[in-house]
């Protein structure tokens, strides 16, 4: 077992319990082995589309893991998988949104997979144009402000939502929306995250030709906000930098802007090529440095994570997916009745 | 009963709300202390304080998005839109994402969201502060879409749009903002959204119109009356989506001429809709061609009055239309 640093120990991942290590470890491992199975039924052609979020499990399992997870309100992107599976939506949901079948919780089937959406996990429904949920998650961090300075909530109610967290690509920074969004969020000191996952590419275009900073957190300082940089493959210093930036939104000093870096381990999508684009080399030595091997490896070297366990774990997913997309195959589609609900409330 | 001009029934429907419901709040440009560009809001800053009438950043796209975050967050937002002109930023906001999102989430999330905007011509506005572009939104199904066009339609239509659970666009013709008056009770009622009003009664000719043009074709529905013995019906749509087509039928049922006036552009215009409903569930009543008076097709009312004013429709042109239907 190796011994935590000083520094390591100062920070708030140090006073995170074994068994809340492992369960991180546990939802970055059904995320990737559900993600992996998508691909597996796209080359089957048994479903017409799959984006993943491979190589960003680190990422999205530190940030869930730092708020109130199902309670504070997430308006997430197309790549969390892991994030979304934090928090509530389940491998069988994922499937039914895969098929396209009836019962699918998000949509009603309506949406391409991906595309998340729980009210009862607080997660807001998420559409293709990138940016349009982060001024979205302003307003819901908006909204938290509003009911606090009126009298609406306690403001220490933890069974309220007391933060806004949102996620986007690195790319879809160029909008402006994200721009409008970042600035209410600066003007009103909102209780609001903006997580950008800068894996280096725009589907295939890449950073350089999306900005002229080296780092997306170095555009905080044009909004007052506090920005940081963060390494995107270690989720236990995603973990860390969410909960300062989650202590800043409750206790009302303001919005953070957090860059994690980390790459996408697959296409852009499973209609995408991406070795059009990306060196092979570069990828090959972006899978070595896979967040989920490197998270394993710490957990093995401080003796939380054993060989059996990690078999166990492994059995687990598995069967939970094997069964997930059973379900999903042998359900229904939707009636097509259905085409005309839900128009207006 | 009180008379009142309409942006005096629109302040006093947002100003009724906001003491009825504290999750209520506005957002937009300049509705804080300076009470908005057409003094909509004023009074409402000093009122409900800087926490309820807020002031946004000079972007319209992020008014309408934080309402739609806002509201799915457990707020009713009024956002104001200080020109329909200056709405396209937010086109992708409204069309695509408020509109869009209780059907997207299978009915789970609801975006109870009001968004007024001054519109139409006439006030020497010129390309961008002249606009109407309420047929761009009457096309997308999970908005709805209300024009007033007298203050007691405007008072009770925007306590309901309030109200609604859906995001609903809220046009109001500036240029009848402080020349159209009308008595309207004060405290609380509230008219329902879809339903058309018959502004008058009358058996020759059916007008349909909305906004400052219902207004109009009520004043040439009076002169064609006095000077030509032509009686027409005038409905007044108030509500353009969703349509009311058991009052637009009714009418054309009774009349078998149809005109139909809007000062947006003739083609693909809001009236081409009418026209088309009046064709296939009224083709059994028609007693003459449909007839649409709209603005001209180019790109928008110029600034240089004559040609504002030749862009216009106005009572006198609607009067000539009245009558050459009448004579067919």
């Amino acid at each position: 077992m190796t011994a935590l640093t000083k520094t390591q120990l100062s920070r708030p991942s140090a006073q995170l319990s074994a068994e809340t290590l492992l369960e991180m470890y546990w939802y970055m491992l059904l995320a990737r082995r559900t993600d992996e199975r998508a691909w597996v039924l796209h080359r089957q052609g048994k479903i017409a589309f799959h984006i993943s979020g491979m190589g960003h499990e680190a990422t999205q399992v530190g940030a869930a893991f730092a708020i109130n997870r199902g309670v504070d309100y997430v308006a997430p992107y197309y790549r969390d998988l892991a994030l979304c599976m934090a928090i509530g939506i389940t491998p069988r949901d994922f499937m039914l949104s895969l098929f396209g079948k009836a019962g699918e919780v998000t949509s009603k089937a309506r949406q391409m997979p991906s595309h998340w959406s729980s009210k009862p996990h607080h997660i807001l429904s998420a559409s293709s144009p990138v940016a349009t949920q982060v001024p979205q998650a302003a307003g819901m961090a908006f909204a938290i402000k509003y009911k606090r300075e009126n009298g609406l909530i306690d403001p220490n109610d933890t069974s309220q939502p007391r933060l806004a967290l949102t996620c986007l690509g690195e790319g879809s920074t160029s909008q402006g929306e994200w721009h409008e969004g970042m600035n209410w969020a600066g003007v009103h000191k909102l209780p609001f995250i903006c997580i950008v996952q800068n894996n280096n590419y725009a589907i295939s275009v890449p950073i350089e030709h999306q900005m002229a900073v080296s780092h997306v957190a170095e555009r905080a300082v044009a909004y007052g906000v506090q920005g940081v940089t963060v390494d995107g493959t270690d989720v236990l210093a995603v973990y860390d930098v969410m909960r300062d930036a989650v202590q800043r939104a409750y206790s009302g000093e303001g919005a953070t802007l957090i860059e994690a870096k980390c790459y996408r381990l697959t296409p852009h999508s499973s209609d995408d090529d991406d070795r059009t684009y990306r060196p092979r080399e570069e990828v090959e030595e972006a899978k070595r440095a896979d967040p989920i091997l490197r998270y394993e490896r710490y957990l093995s070297e401080r003796g939380i994570l054993t060989d059996a366990l990690k078999q166990e774990y492994e059995q687990r997913a598995r069967k939970i997916v094997d069964e997930a997309q059973r379900y999903a195959e042998s359900a229904p589609y939707p009636e097509e009745s259905s085409l005309y609900e839900d128009i207006y409330a | 009963m009180p008379e009142m001009t309409l942006i005096d029934a629109v302040r006093a429907a947002m100003d009724e709300e906001l003491a009825r419901d504290p999750r209520v709040f506005i957002t937009g440009e300049d509705v804080g202390k300076r009470g908005g560009v057409f003094r909509a809001t004023m009074g409402l800053y000093e009122k409900y304080g800087e926490k309820r009438i807020v002031d946004s950043p000079l972007a319209e796209l992020s008014i309408v998005a934080i309402g739609i975050g806002a509201a799915c967050a457990g707020l009713i937002p009024i956002c104001e839109i200080q020109f329909a002109d200056f709405i396209h930023p937010a086109f992708n906001q409204i069309v695509n994402e408020a509109a869009k999102m209780y059907y997207r989430s299978g009915g789970a999330w609801n975006v109870p969201l009001t968004i007024r905007a001054p519109y139409g011509g006439g006030i020497g506005g010129g390309l961008y502060h002249s606009q109407s572009v309420e047929a761009f939104f009457t096309h997308v199904p999970g908005l709805k879409v209300v024009i007033p066009s007298t203050p007691y339609d405007a008072k009770g239509l925007l306590k309901s749009a309030v109200r609604d659970p859906n995001p609903v666009l809220f046009f109001e013709p500036k240029k009848g903002y402080r020349s159209i008056k009308g008595e309207v009770p004060a405290g609380e009622y509230t008219v329902p959204i879809g339903k058309a009003r018959v502004a008058r009664q009358g058996n020759d000719v059916s007008v349909y119109a909305y906004g400052m043009m219902a207004h109009y074709a009520v004043q040439a529905a009076e002169q064609v009356a006095h000077e030509d013995g032509i009686q027409c019906d005038v409905i007044d749509l108030r509500t353009l989506l969703p349509i009311d087509k058991e009052t637009i039928l009714a009418s054309f049922k009774k009349t078998g001429k149809a005109l139909i006036v809007y000062e947006d552009n003739l083609t693909m215009g809001y009236g081409a809709e009418i026209a088309a409903i009046l064709c296939s569930d009224g083709f059994e009543y028609m007693d003459a061609p449909i007839m649409r008076l709209g603005g001209p097709d180019v790109p928008a009312v110029p600034f240089s009055h004559p040609l504002q004013e030749a862009f216009m429709p106005n009572p006198h042109k609607i009067a000539a239309a009245i009558r050459q239907l009448a004579a067919y």
